[in-house]
Formats: structure tokens, C-alpha cells, sequence
């Protein structure tokens, strides 16, 4: 296959993300280089850095109808879509790392070369996690229950999160 | 205590003052730690209300441990400020970034924001960053090791306070997953003009990043390198000890630094007239220009605090030169001045002051 800016032979075939929707992309060595790094103008930001990373790691074996089944996939505790942090590069919530543990795994090895944390641990652990969670979960429930003006379902889970922060 | 910019404008920060190990060419070593509150949302997924609720937690806590006299650097000379980011005028937002004491992420956000300063601008902890709290202290030349003990004693006396979102296998989590594990930044400053003159930084460069090194310019992320200033810093933060990551830093300093010092000898045996030439006119220049760009100014420093450290010049300190570098960036000539200055303006008034600053004790025409 020959690249599709070039006319040498294409050899990294990306899945690249055009508003949302995926388009497999054929370049070689060269082309591809200066397709995954960032535009000059964008190059004092993080994000396109982290949307490089991103794209040079999805453009390993997926093909793009796995990456847009996993776009879509939601965690339950900030309701942040793996789209989104895609897009964004920054993630929602403690548990987005449990939720999308399996997308991110590669991401860390391409980025750290490691997936276990060797370094300090905090005096008192990470608290009760499980807990946490639901309370992010739940303050995100409440706020779309007021914003769709559902107010009897924001009462009853402030009470919850009430008792919650009480127990803890 | 809330912070007077216009009276910090006139002092410099403790990093400046060249007083560290190294400092003719080390400028400042900077450790940062990212950490998260568990129980919220990362900044990215917050309401306005939970940023808030995390700004007010987190000022009731640092404020019950400076006011037991915890925080190390928090000596009664060394009042801790409590400075409210979302709150302040662009320009006093553009100060700080210049000071180094916020980032410019920081400076550009929405909401409820803030950031805890000490007094002699060792340690900064900014909230509501890009993470809920970004804990930074930096001191003067190459002092990693007495930088990264602070800071710990800092996280250590936090995490008392708070619970920090936590992973057993992936260690402190961040928003995002550059820096999640350790969450620790470890950079180090460096002025190396000779490697620009010799044409040896590219190779440097190189090398730095084949072992996972960073380098960025002055003002931090995919910045330039303005003035010959260049930051080294750890990649990774996952997999290796925060003690690790420092080594990893600081180990290459010293060969950064010979080969700097090889440059600079290299260029006074091979070429010392035309080297005293362009640091004589760049000093020439800084003191009697009428108007002037951060641009030139940057890079006639660069030229100037090599030439003062070389020996070749003698009539101004290595400290008055690291101050001129942050003193004549846009927002502190306006509180410098006291007002609102224009890009022309600014450039008059930079000049002036350089002039001030750099003719001290000689008598200027037409300068009062």
C-alpha cells in the first residue's frame, strides 16, 4: 500500500478520530511522524501531547470499529465516556483508572514503561474507596436530577450523601 | 494573610538569589507533586460547587497547619499567603506565572482557584490546578535532595489532613496519566549559552531525551527556550521511587554542566575577542537602549550573566542578573510602574529600568 501523502510505501495505518468518527489513515515512517505530533501553534499545550500519545497507541492493532465500540463506553461514578477522555486527555474521576483499567494499560506502558507504582504510600491509605466512589456518583446523580428538575429524587440522594459523609 | 503584589514586585524570590550550589549555571531546582482529594470528582468532571467545596477544604486545612506552626518554611518572617487565583486581574495572574509561582494553566482557568505562597517563594501549593493540588518547592542552584525532603515533609503533614486519591497498584492518581504513580515533577533549570553558541544543544538534547529526559524552555511547557534557558525533568512518574526519579535528574546535571564549562573555555581559548565582544555590546546595549522587547532583553542577559560569570565583566552581580530576567517580563514592569503599560510603553519601560539597574552608581544622562 503506498502512503497516502507520499508516494513511498505506507507503513503505520492509524486509526485517526474526525469529529468523532474514525477514519483509518495510511502513511509511511515519515508522514506518520509528522502526523502524530502536535501543530506548532498547539505545541504549548498538553492535550494534543497526551492525543498523540493516544493516537500512536490505538494505531497498534485496532481497527475502528473496536476503537468506536470503546469510545463509547461510560464510567459509572463521573459518567466521563473514553471519547471524551480521548479528546480531552484528562480523565474524570479516582475510578476512571479501575473502569478503563484494560484501555489504559497500554497508554501507562507507553508513557511509563511500568504499570505498578514502586514509590511512596500515603500514612493512611486511600480511605475507604468504594465509599468515595459512590459519593462522586452520587453528587452526579443529584445534580442531573435538579437539572432535569426531578427535586424529590435530589432530596432522597443528598439524604444519602448526608449519611454518607456522617459515616465517614 | 492576603498578598501585596505591588511590594512583592519590588523583592525577588529566594531561587533567584544565586545562593545555591552551582548557581553560575544550575539557575533553580524545582520538585512538584500532583495529588487528588478522593472524594471528588478531578477537575475535569467538577462543578463550579465542587471546586468550591475542595478550595474551601483544602484553605481550612492548610491554614490549621500553618497556624500550628507545622509547615516548615512558615517561619514568622515567612508568612504564608493565601492568594485567590479566579479573583485577580489578568495582569496579576501574568505576574505570578512570571514569578513562577502559578502555571499558566493555572492562570487561564475557570472557578474557584488559588494558590498558598510562603514568603520567601520556596514553596507554592496551587489549588485546583490541573490536580486538586499541586504542591511545588523550589530552591536556589542544585539542591534537589533538600528540595524533595521539604516537599515530602509538606505532602506528609497534607495527607494527615486529607485523603489523596489512591490506586494499591498505580499509586497516587492523577488527572492525567502522565503523571500518575509518584505524581512527582523533578526539574532543574539550566543556563547553558555556550552549548547555544557551539551548536552542541541539539546533540544534548538528543541525549536527554533518549533517556526519558524532558527539556522545555523558560516558561515551562512546549515553551521556547528563551535566553538560553533550558529545564530538564523526569517523563516518568510510574514504576520508580521519587528517590529514583531525583537521581535520574540530577545525575546528568554534572555532565550538563561539564560540558557547558567545556564550551565556555573552548570559546575563550578559540575565539575571546569575538566572546568579549558579544557580551561587552549585549551590556552595551542593556544600558543604554531607550526602548526594548522582552525578546532582546532575554537574549542580552543570557549573553551578560555568561560574560559576568567568565569574569568579563565586573561591575554587576550574577544575583542582579537573575532578577533582571523575571523583573522585565510584561506584568512586572506594570506593577513595577504602578499601572498599565502598552507593548510600546513596556518596551520604554524596560529599558529604563534596565538602565537603573545596570548603570548603578554611574551617573546617566538623561535618566533620573
Amino acid at each position: 500500500m503506498q502512503c497516502q501523502k507520499c508516494d513511498k510505501p505506507a507503513t503505520f495505518h492509524i486509526t485517526d478520530l474526525v469529529d468523532g468518527e474514525p477514519k483509518e489513515v495510511h502513511l509511511c515512517e515519515v508522514c506518520a511522524k509528522d502526523f502524530l505530533s502536535p501543530l506548532a501553534e498547539e505545541a504549548d499545550q498538553v492535550v494534543p501531547e497526551m492525543a498523540g500519545l493516544l493516537a500512536q497507541q490505538l494505531a497498534i492493532g485496532q481497527t475502528a470499529e473496536e476503537l468506536a465500540e470503546l469510545d463509547q463506553r461510560v464510567c459509572p461514578v463521573c459518567g466521563i465516556s473514553f471519547l471524551e477522555f480521548r479528546k480531552q486527555g484528562r480523565l474524570g474521576c479516582p475510578h476512571d483508572y479501575v473502569h478503563f483499567a484494560k484501555e489504559l494499560e497500554p497508554l501507562l506502558v507507553n508513557i511509563h514503561g511500568e504499570t505498578q507504582h514502586v514509590g511512596k504510600t500515603p500514612a493512611r491509605g486511600g480511605g475507604n474507596a468504594e465509599q468515595q466512589t459512590q459519593l462522586i456518583r452520587l453528587r452526579r446523580e443529584m445534580k442531573e436530577a435538579v437539572a432535569k428538575e426531578e427535586y424529590e429524587r435530589a432530596s432522597e440522594l443528598r439524604d444519602e450523601i448526608k449519611e454518607i459523609e456522617g459515616a465517614s | 494573610m492576603p498578598l501585596d503584589l505591588e511590594s512583592m514586585a519590588n523583592h525577588c524570590g529566594e531561587w533567584l538569589r544565586a545562593s545555591g550550589p552551582e548557581s553560575d549555571i544550575v539557575i533553580s531546582s524545582r520538585v512538584r507533586l500532583a495529588r487528588n482529594l478522593t472524594d471528588f470528582p478531578f477537575i475535569a468532571r467538577t462543578t463550579e460547587a465542587d471546586r468550591e467545596q475542595i478550595e474551601q477544604i483544602l484553605h481550612a486545612r492548610i491554614d490549621a497547619l500553618r497556624a500550628a506552626g507545622k509547615l516548615p518554611s512558615a517561619k514568622p518572617e515567612n508568612e504564608l499567603h493565601y492568594v485567590d487565583v479566579g479573583g485577580l486581574e489578568e495582569v496579576d495572574r501574568q505576574f505570578l506565572v512570571e514569578r513562577q509561582l502559578i502555571s499558566r494553566e493555572h492562570a487561564d482557568a475557570d472557578g474557584a482557584r488559588a494558590v498558598v505562597i510562603d514568603g520567601g517563594e520556596r514553596f507554592s501549593v496551587m489549588i485546583n490546578e490541573e490536580d486538586h493540588l499541586r504542591i511545588q518547592v523550589m530552591h536556589s542552584g542544585l539542591d534537589l535532595e533538600a528540595a524533595w525532603k521539604e516537599i515530602n515533609e509538606i505532602d506528609d503533614l497534607l495527607e494527615e489532613q486529607v485523603t489523596y486519591a489512591w490506586n494499591d497498584r498505580l499509586g497516587y492518581l492523577t488527572a492525567c496519566p502522565t503523571n500518575v504513580g509518584t505524581g512527582i515533577r523533578v526539574s532543574v533549570m539550566l543556563h547553558l549559552p555556550a552549548l547555544v553558541i557551539t551548536r552542541q544543544i541539539d546533540k544534548v538534547f538528543r541525549s536527554l531525551q533518549k533517556i526519558n529526559l524532558a527539556v522545555r524552555g523558560l516558561y515551562g511547557e512546549g515553551s521556547q527556550a528563551m535566553g538560553d534557558f533550558y529545564q530538564i525533568s523526569n517523563q516518568v512518574t510510574l514504576g520508580m521511587t521519587e528517590e529514583e526519579l531525583l537521581a535520574k535528574v540530577a545525575d546528568v546535571v554534572p555532565v550538563l554542566l561539564e560540558y557547558e564549562r567545556q564550551a565556555r573555555d573552548f570559546l575563550i581559548k578559540e575565539s575571546q575577542e569575538t566572546l568579549h565582544d558579544r557580551v561587552s555590546r549585549a551590556f552595551g546595549i542593556l544600558r543604554t537602549a531607550q526602548t526594548i522587547s522582552s525578546e532582546e532583553t532575554l537574549h542580552l542577559l543570557s549573553s551578560v550573566r555568561m560574560g559576568v560569570n567568565l569574569g568579563l565583566i565586573g561591575d554587576v552581580e550574577i544575583p542582579t542578573v537573575n532578577k533582571l530576567f523575571v523583573h522585565t517580563q510584561p506584568a512586572h514592569l506594570q506593577k513595577l510602574a504602578g499601572m498599565e503599560l502598552d507593548q510600546s510603553d513596556r518596551n520604554i519601560e524596560r529599558a529604563s529600568y534596565l538602565r537603573r539597574h545596570l548603570n548603578a552608581g554611574k551617573a546617566e544622562p538623561g535618566d533620573n
